[in-house]
């Protein structure tokens, strides 16, 4: 397995939290690796530690012991600021809640991250419309997050994820608030973006959603628990062809 | 993010707010504003007194006569009968640091013209007068010093009696009765408007002092001497001058008081400046409170704009805002707002200073210089209780921050 290949490096990260007098042990020494195209979901029950490995591989945490190395760089003990720059310029984001602007319409949504690095505001919305295009909302771009469904605003999260071409796309329960024919489409997106060789790390506790990519990893009490290849496979564009089509009033309305 | 990045990310989020922005601006728009007009008034003021000064020329000297202080029963300055015409010749004529002198005697009189008539004071003088006051004319001219000499029954009108008496006719050349006695009208003084204190001063005639003296008074005396000093700054040599020819002419002696005060016009005018100076002061620092009230209002709102957006904060710093870039977000809504108060405040405050001239009759002037001072006290009440919520905001954990409800 060639250095350069591995998109994230963890070894041995230990992550202990205090509260008050009790010491929380949310990651007892965990090690994993992500090579550059892979499609890995994180399981686990709450309590596993999966949602605090989510926060350090993001960079919105540091950990407490071991070494990350994201792209070849140890990330593991930077400055807040220095975090905050691997962020915009190595990870998307994408969240349960979606965590839009409100007030704000899907275009500027999506150029929010080049607003804090040099980019003319042509390039910020010429990148922008090709990441709305590429999620399927190019149309949409002047709506605001209230104007649109709840897998239209997951959409438009992915599109502010991508916009930046980060190294890797972290998603935190994408599907938690959608239906599962929305959640099947939000997926497709997912595999459409990993089959142009974008690497993404999912967190997810719903099996089937876990079976949409390549790998799993169960968190269990703080550690890898299993790592395994997924055996077979599903793929969104095939799920989609076999769910019946219910009339979304919401979208209508839209296009009306 | 560069500057401009900030600011357009900070005005879009005022824009969304559009009625709580204007209210948070409203601390500072009646601060800026009500300092605008408070100080709009004052300088008004300040200015009608420099005016006066002016119009009544700085280098003059007004001799009252009857000493402030003297034995016995006194009667008060300006009461006694000390001063008389040789003394202003006197005056004209050896003091070196005096350019001119002139007479000033006054009494009621009650004017008739045709169907007319009207009540004003009567003032005996000589033709310095009107160029130690610097009064041009508007039409005709001034009488004589051959119509001082010979006392000739002549007059100069001021504007407010030529309105009231000759209702659009020309005056100049009219004879008009003046305590019964016929009066030829030979000039009229232009407009001079209200003095500081408020008076009329185009309410007035004049006439030569030997006239009034003899023909409408009965008597030998001056009221006061006025005259002017050959430059500014002979001010006081000229006082010098005439306080020691009036010692002299009166026969006073080393250890007795003078029966005579030489004041400065600039003197009075002054000490009326100071005090408006003082109350305009006064007033502007009340006004100011409201602008420091108005910045507590803005950290008020930045606050709970913080607390309301922490979850936006938290996305912003998901997606590699840094510390720095939440602090100047912040810190420019916090300045935009207060920029934008001061401006709009700035305006209010001259429109109102406007209206006050218009509607209350009081001068006002509006000063650059209050202008610029009132609007950076707004900009940095803006920068300094925007900083706190702009840095709480900055502080923030952005793992807490996302998951904010």
């Amino acid at each position: 397995m060639p250095e350069d290949e591995r998109v994230i490096q963890v070894s041995h990260v230990v992550k202990t939290y205090v509260m008050g007098d009790v010491e929380v042990h949310a990651l007892r020494g965990v090690s994993l690796s992500v090579l550059k195209g892979e499609f890995v979901a994180i399981m686990g029950a709450s309590g596993s530690g999966k949602s605090t490995f989510m926060n350090i591989v993001g960079c919105l945490d540091v950990p407490t012991k071991g070494e990350y190395f994201l792209d070849s760089v140890n990330v593991g003990q930077l400055s807040r600021d220095r975090l905050a720059g691997i962020r915009n310029a190595k990870i998307g984001f994408v969240f349960q809640g979606f965590n839009l602007l409100p007030r704000t319409s899907a275009l500027e949504n999506v150029e929010l991250p080049m607003f804090y690095r040099s980019v003319s505001s042509k390039t910020r919305r010429d990148k922008a419309m090709e990441a709305l295009r590429i999620v399927g909302l190019g149309e949409r771009h002047e709506h605001m997050p209230n104007q649109l469904s709840g897998g239209q605003q997951q959409r438009v999260a992915i599109a502010r994820a991508l916009v930046n071409d980060p190294s890797i796309i972290l998603a935190d329960e994408p599907t938690g608030n959608l239906d599962s024919r929305t959640s099947v489409e939000v997926m497709e997106i997912f595999q459409q973006l990993n089959d142009r060789g974008i690497t993404v790390l999912l967190v997810t506790h719903e099996q089937d959603i876990a079976e949409y990519a390549k790998r799993n990893v169960v968190f269990k009490d703080g550690k890898v628990k299993k790592d395994f290849p997924v055996a077979k496979r599903r793929v969104a564009k095939e799920q989609l062809d076999l769910m019946p089509v219910i009339p979304d009033e919401e979208e209508e309305e839209q296009a009306a | 993010m560069n500057i401009f990045n900030i600011m357009k990310v900070s005005m879009r989020s005022l824009n969304r707010n559009k009625l709580r922005s204007f209210l948070t601006m409203l601390g500072i728009i009646i601060g800026v504003g009500a300092v605008i007009a408070v100080m709009a008034v004052g300088e008004g003021a300040q200015y009608n007194i420099q005016q006066t000064i002016a119009s009544l020329g700085t280098n003059v000297l007004l001799i009252f006569p009857g000493s402030l202080n003297q034995g016995g029963v006194r009667t008060g300055t300006g009461s006694m009968t000390t001063l008389n015409a040789d003394d202003l010749a006197a005056i004209q004529t050896q003091c070196p640091s005096v350019h001119l002198a002139a007479a000033v005697i006054g009494t009621g009189a009650q004017l008739v013209y045709g169907e007319q008539n009207w009540g004003t004071r009567v003032t005996g003088s000589n033709p310095e007068y009107f160029e130690i006051r610097s009064w041009p004319f508007s039409n005709g001219q001034p009488f004589t010093d051959a119509d001082v000499r010979s006392a000739t029954k002549v007059c100069v009108l001021g504007q407010t009696v030529v309105d009231n008496l000759f209702k659009g006719s020309n005056p100049v050349g009219a004879t008009i009765r003046v305590k019964g006695m016929p009066f030829k009208v030979v000039g009229v003084l232009s407009p001079k408007g209200q003095s500081a204190q408020g008076q009329d001063q185009d309410d007035i005639v004049v006439a030569p002092y030997t006239t009034v003296q003899k023909k409408m008074m009965g008597v030998t005396f001056l009221g006061i001497i006025m005259a002017s000093a050959i430059s500014e700054s002979s001010m006081d040599d000229a006082q010098y001058q005439i306080t020691q020819l009036l010692r002299v002419r009166h026969k006073i002696q080393p250890w007795e008081d003078n029966d005579f005060t030489v004041r400065s016009q600039t003197e009075i005018a002054n000490t009326a400046s100071a005090t408006t100076k003082v109350l305009t002061l006064l007033l502007a620092s009340i006004a100011s409170i409201s602008l420091l009230v108005g910045g507590i209002g803005i950290m008020n709102i930045m606050l709970v704009s913080v607390t309301e957006r922490t979850r936006e904060i938290g996305i912003r710093m998901s997606i590699g805002a840094r510390g720095k870039d939440i602090l100047f977000q912040f810190l420019v809504e916090a300045f935009v707002l207060s920029m934008a108060g001061g401006l709009i405040g700035v305006l209010i405050g001259m429109v109102s200073s406007n209206l006050i001239s218009k509607l209350a009759g009081w001068p006002t002037l509006v000063e650059p210089s209050a202008v610029g001072i009132a609007f950076l006290f707004a900009a940095a009440v803006g920068i300094f209780f925007g900083f706190y919520p702009a840095r709480k905001a900055a502080m923030l954990n952005p793992i807490d921050a996302l998951r904010y409800e």
